[in-house]
């Protein structure tokens, strides 16, 4: 009980940390990094002796609830701050704290020639914090209070280099899209507070039962449209890709593992209110599925590599996504490839921020290539992830994404085949374009310009001369620990379904559901598509020779290089209406507002001056003045009698 | 021939008064009695203790009318109920800023001239000024204004009340003429403020004569009680009333008498301008509070007219000429006037909430105009050779001071800001009570004329605003520019408590508006 009433200290040393880096600045420029390490470290270490408290409670106690204080008394609604430690907050609090102290370890020595590192640091450690308010309030209201900490958070940290106007661009787009979305969980917990007079998990969940199918529906969609915003599902998916413009770090805590993960955690989280609302939960399957297809395919066409693993990302997130419409079946495994992509995605992440750190700062694939030999850590620790995403096994990934496409098979009539099939044929596309990613990298003859190897190619030879190298211990050493999370924590959470009975308090027991297709036919099937996807990548960028200047290529590639067209969607449906919108409010405000506004001072200008000839400075005049008043006064008001 | 009965004196009742003006005697004993080395000290701090013993004393009668209600003292002169305390409270907080700010110095030298009685510009002035003599005797008359203002809303019949309003006139008078500088400037406008003063003076007598004739009364009671009788003296009643009421008017600087206020607020020493600006305003408005909420409920039929004229023109009138003003005594001056325009607006409600709504308004206005005052007081020149000398108080001079003086110029944003009445200052909460009890009164035209000139007065007070922060400063041809001066720290003390006040009040208001809410009760 004591370890876990102190688990707002969590929140608040990361908290604390950030709010010294910000305030002493410069000052602590020498030791701050360390501070935000040992800071996010502090919050890890406190993680791991609540999760041992809670390991040592039955299954039923571990549901606790942390009374911290009143926090918005006004009239009818009452919110308190409080914090809700159970199995699934505390899952994702130890992802959150472990690999964001990794992350911080690593940017140690990726940002060490940033001259704002300590600002950097000071970022990460807030970002950390409003992330564990997030996951660890009990009421809607709390959670949202970190869903904007980390949408700041995150608007921070992507313009950290706001000095290129196209990053600084990047974070604002973000931000504004994320705002849409936040929209979205605000009339969420409008129409909490309407139907249950309250926005605090416990009561809501209490009382979702039985309410009325349409209010939940709406509630549903809506928060729905908040995880879209937050973690990049079609329609509001086409920031992710522009968030790239963030130091790497930053791209494998908060635009990999974590915050874009927010999402799942709200719908799993919501569970209650979305089992009451079936065509709710309907509409979350189908978003997963547009995602996972619409990233993959985005994911097959770009040559930038963190873009690549954005795409990636977002895809990925549509699976557990798919996985959370899918209702308590779906949840556990949801969450479950929520922490094993943490963990392998983020490797990746780090591991091209390595690739680019030995690269000079170069992103796009065409100009990599055979980097194997110079990368010995980073090719290793990258393959690993690598597999884990293709879900090969043992490795994590299969373990999780597996499940999934097994329960996307689960259920009756269209909806097994459509699902099932969408996953499946993810699985297939993700081989292809994360193989590619892959040998393109790390495979194939060197695309760069090594300095003295004579290169026919004028298009490299132009470039300047590389050194690749491997990085320094300081960001090895977290690529490996997640390298070893992406090999082994998905086959050692599986063991006897430890994971799964782990949740079961949150997500509920699930009984055994039979797939549509018997299961070693999915296992197969899933297997078999993987290794079309490998071998098809193999051929075409391994085997032969990649062009550095991408070709045209065909209107399926142009498209996907283009995101799809998203931001043309965007721009032509929301933007320009939208800001044709604004000039006519803007000319309506100067010509009519304006102009009655200044209108008035001109004409109160004008009374002024002609009043104040009245002020003469002699006393003869003010009295007379007083007197005249007087008698007028005394007049109307007798008048009024007669 | 009856006996003289003497009346039954609760002196529990009186005790802030009698710490007012008991302290205020105890300071002519000491004008004549201590050493001048001591004096000043001595004075400064008996006043300052004074004015905070007297506040606790109001606290602990506002716990006494709270539980046993209000009561009749000294034979029904004066009375003790929820606004005389409210308005005594407020009184005395505001006259505690303000006596910091008057006792403030700066290299040796507050705002008064060295000695009153010296010609301007003569060697004997000259000669007391390098000798370092100083008229202490401005805290007595402090006191003794401060003492008639604490009267003035609670007077019980007219007599009391205008003996409060000479008592508290008489020292204001003295101290306008006493600035150290521009004493010429300083002079005429201490005679012409008693000039006028007079004159209204005369108005008010004039008033309480018919009254007296229309009731056989000066008892305000009294007088509610006749006033349901009219029958053929209805004349006498109702230019008593006016005139009565003409004279508070002038107190409180309403259009059209309004005419001395920038002048007198103007060449007053400024400490005394913000005391003054704050202080009788609300002494005057407390008092004008109880004599129309008492008296006239059953004339609204016929006052309303000239009420609401009055308070068409304050507002415009004060708005209007504010706007066209160069010099920041000046400017300040004529918002005041706006502003009691703006404070009319809950008067003429005629409703419980106008009353609580004026209360919180004097608070709030009150706050943010010894806040300004007391930074006026601090901008200075410095002419080509580095000496620091009068206020720079033309607009110009006080370009770009948000650069040089961040904390200065924000705080006195915040206090233009709350006259202005922008959300999360005091001024915003003042102005939507008040306004919103004038709708309840069914006052909705005065309210769009009242909402208007607030539209318009914040063109200026942003434009000074503006003038501050994004301005480059301007440099006189004969080397002058404008500086900022520490003082010993008192007008900062004075200032803060001001400028937290103001935001407490504006951003958490509620506490505040209760009390007043539950003040809001006049005992007939």
């Amino acid at each position: 009980m004591d370890t876990l009433n102190l688990s707002w200290l969590l929140i608040a040393i990361p908290l604390a940390s950030a709010g010294v880096l910000l305030v002493l600045g410069r000052r602590v420029d020498r030791w701050g990094h360390w501070l935000g390490v040992l800071a996010s470290a502090a919050s890890a270490a406190g993680a791991i002796a609540m999760l041992v408290e809670l390991l040592g409670r039955g299954a039923a106690d571990r549901s606790v609830g942390v009374h911290l204080f009143r926090w918005i008394p006004a009239g009818d609604l009452n919110v308190d701050a409080g914090l809700l430690v159970d199995p699934l907050s505390l899952t994702f609090v130890l992802l959150i704290t472990f690999v964001g102290t990794l992350i911080h370890i690593y940017a140690v020595a990726y940002m060490e020639h940033d001259t704002d590192r300590r600002r950097f640091f000071a970022y990460l450690n807030l970002f950390v914090a409003a992330m564990l308010v997030l996951v660890l309030a009990d009421s809607y209201a709390l959670l949202f209070l970190g869903w904007e900490g980390v949408g700041l958070a995150s608007y921070l940290l992507i313009g950290f280099w706001n000095y290129r106007s196209d990053y600084a661009v990047a974070a604002k787009k973000a931000f504004v899209m994320n705002r849409v979305g936040d929209m979205g969980m605000l009339v969420a917990m409008m129409a909490l507070f309407a139907t249950f007079g309250s926005v605090n998990y416990e009561t809501v969940f209490a009382a979702a039962e039985g309410t009325n199918q349409g209010v939940l529906t709406l509630v549903g969609l809506m928060l729905l449209v908040g995880a879209c915003g937050k973690s990049a599902q079609f329609p509001l998916q086409a920031w992710l890709g522009d968030a790239m413009a963030g130091p790497t770090p930053v791209s494998a805590l908060i635009h990999a593992a974590t915050m874009v993960t927010a999402g799942v955690y709200l719908i799993v989280r919501s569970g209650p209110i979305f089992e009451g609302a079936p065509t709710a939960q309907l509409v979350v399957v189908i978003i997963g599925a547009i995602t996972l297809l619409f990233g993959a395919i985005i994911g097959c066409a770009k040559d930038d590599l963190k873009k690549a693993l954005a795409a990636s990302t977002m895809s990925q997130i549509g699976y557990m996504i798919l996985a959370a419409g899918l209702g308590p079946i779906g949840y556990a495994f949801a969450i479950f490839h929520l922490v094993t992509h943490g963990f392998f995605k983020a490797g990746m992440f780090l591991g091209a921020g390595s690739v680019m750190h030995g690269m000079g700062e170069e992103v796009d694939m065409r100009r990599f290539g055979g980097l194997r030999r110079y990368m010995k850590v980073t090719y290793a620790t990258f393959a690993f992830g690598w597999l884990a995403i293709l879900g090969v096994p043992p490795f994590s990934g299969f373990w999780s994404k597996d499940k999934i496409i097994e329960a996307a098979f689960v259920g009756e009539g269209w909806r097994p085949l459509v699902f099932g099939s969408v996953a499946l044929l993810g699985a297939g596309i993700t081989a292809f374009y994360m193989s590619r990613l892959f040998f393109m990298t790390f495979h194939g003859e060197k695309r760069w310009n090594d300095g003295h190897s004579s290169t026919p190619d004028t298009a490299i030879a132009r470039t300047p001369v590389q050194h690749p190298h491997e990085s320094p211990r300081l960001m090895t050493v977290p690529m490996i620990v997640l390298a070893v999370g992406s090999v082994a924590l998905g086959g050692l959470l599986s063991i006897g379904g430890v994971f799964t009975s782990w949740l079961e308090p949150v997500t509920g027991v699930v009984g055994d559901h039979e797939p549509v297709l018997p299961v070693w036919l999915l296992m197969t099937l899933t297997l078999a598509v993987v290794v079309v996807g490998l071998v098809l990548a193999w051929r075409q960028y391994a085997a032969s020779s990649v062009p550095v200047i991408a070709l045209a290529g065909s209107v399926l590639t142009r498209a996907a290089r283009k995101d799809l067209y998203q931001d043309e969607v965007n721009d032509g449906l929301l933007v320009q209406p939208g800001q044709y919108l604004t000039r006519s409010l803007v000319y309506g405000d100067r010509q009519v507002i304006d102009g009655a506004v200044g209108g008035l001072g001109r004409v109160m200008v004008r009374l002024g001056d002609v009043t104040r000839r009245l002020q003469t400075g002699y006393v003869r005049s003010y009295a007379a003045t007083m007197t005249i008043g007087l008698v007028a006064l005394v007049a109307v008001v007798l008048a009024t009698r007669i | 021939m009856t006996a003289f009965v003497p009346p039954e004196i609760d002196w529990a009742a009186l005790t802030p008064i009698l710490i007012v003006l008991g302290t205020a005697v105890l300071m002519v004993l000491i004008e004549a009695f201590v050493p001048t080395r001591v004096r000043r000290a001595v004075q400064t701090v008996l006043a300052v203790v004074a004015l905070g013993g007297a506040l606790v004393a109001v606290a602990w009668r506002w716990g006494v009318v709270q539980s046993q209600g209000g009561s009749e003292l000294v034979g029904g002169a004066l009375l003790e109920d929820g606004p005389a305390l409210f308005t005594q409270g407020v009184l005395l907080l505001l006259s505690f800023a303000g006596v910091l700010i008057i006792a403030d110095r700066y290299q040796g030298e507050d705002a008064f001239a060295p000695t009153g009685a010296a010609i301007p510009g003569s060697t004997y002035e000259e000669e007391a000024r390098r000798a370092g003599l100083v008229q202490t005797e401005v805290f007595p008359l402090t006191m003794f204004a401060v003492g008639g203002m604490l009267v003035f809303p609670a007077a019980g019949d007219l007599l009391t009340m205008f003996i409060a309003l000479e008592v508290l006139s008489l020292p204001l008078y003295l101290l306008s003429g006493l600035s150290r500088r521009r004493r010429l400037l300083s002079q005429e406008a201490s005679l012409k403020y008693f000039l006028l003063g007079a004159f209204s003076s005369a108005f008010f007598l004039m008033g309480m004569a018919l009254l007296y004739g229309y009731s056989g009364s000066i008892r305000l009671s009294e007088i509610a009680k006749a006033v349901p009788a009219m029958a053929g003296m209805d004349s006498l009643l109702l230019a008593g009333v006016v005139l009565v009421i003409v004279g508070l008017l002038f107190k409180v600087g309403a259009v059209p008498f309004h005419a001395w206020v920038p002048d007198v607020y103007q060449g007053a020493p400024t400490p005394i301008t913000g005391f003054m600006a704050a202080c009788t305003k609300v002494a005057a408005f407390g008092a004008l509070l109880r004599f129309v909420y008492v008296v006239t409920p059953g004339l609204t039929w016929d006052l309303s007219a000239f009420l609401w004229g009055i308070a068409i023109l304050t507002m415009v009138v004060g708005t209007v000429l504010a706007i066209v003003q160069t010099d920041m005594k000046r400017t300040l001056a004529y918002s005041s006037i706006a502003h009691a325009g703006f404070v009319l607006l809950g008067i003429i409600a005629l409703d419980v909430r106008g009353i609580s709504s004026v209360l919180f308004y004097l608070l709030a206005y009150g706050l943010a105009t010894i806040g300004a005052f007391g930074l006026v007081a601090l901008v200075r020149e410095r002419d080509a050779e580095g000496n620091i000398t009068g206020e720079a108080s033309h607009l110009s001079q006080w370009a770009g001071l948000g650069r040089r003086s961040p904390v200065l110029s924000v705080c006195f944003a915040l206090f233009l800001l709350s006259f202005a009445g922008i959300p999360l200052t005091a001024g915003f909460i003042g102005k939507f009570a008040v306004f919103s009890a004038a709708i309840a009164g069914g006052a909705w035209p005065l309210v769009v004329i009242a909402v208007l000139a607030s539209a318009a007065a914040a063109f200026f007070y942003v434009r000074i605003i503006v003038l501050m922060f994004f301005t480059e400063p301007a440099t006189t041809a004969d080397g002058r520019e404008t500086t900022v001066v520490a003082g010993e720290g008192l007008t900062t003390v004075a200032v803060l408590l001001c400028a937290v006040g103001t935001v407490l009040l504006g951003v958490l208001p509620s506490p505040i508006l209760d009390l007043a809410a539950s003040a809001a009760k006049f005992m007939l």
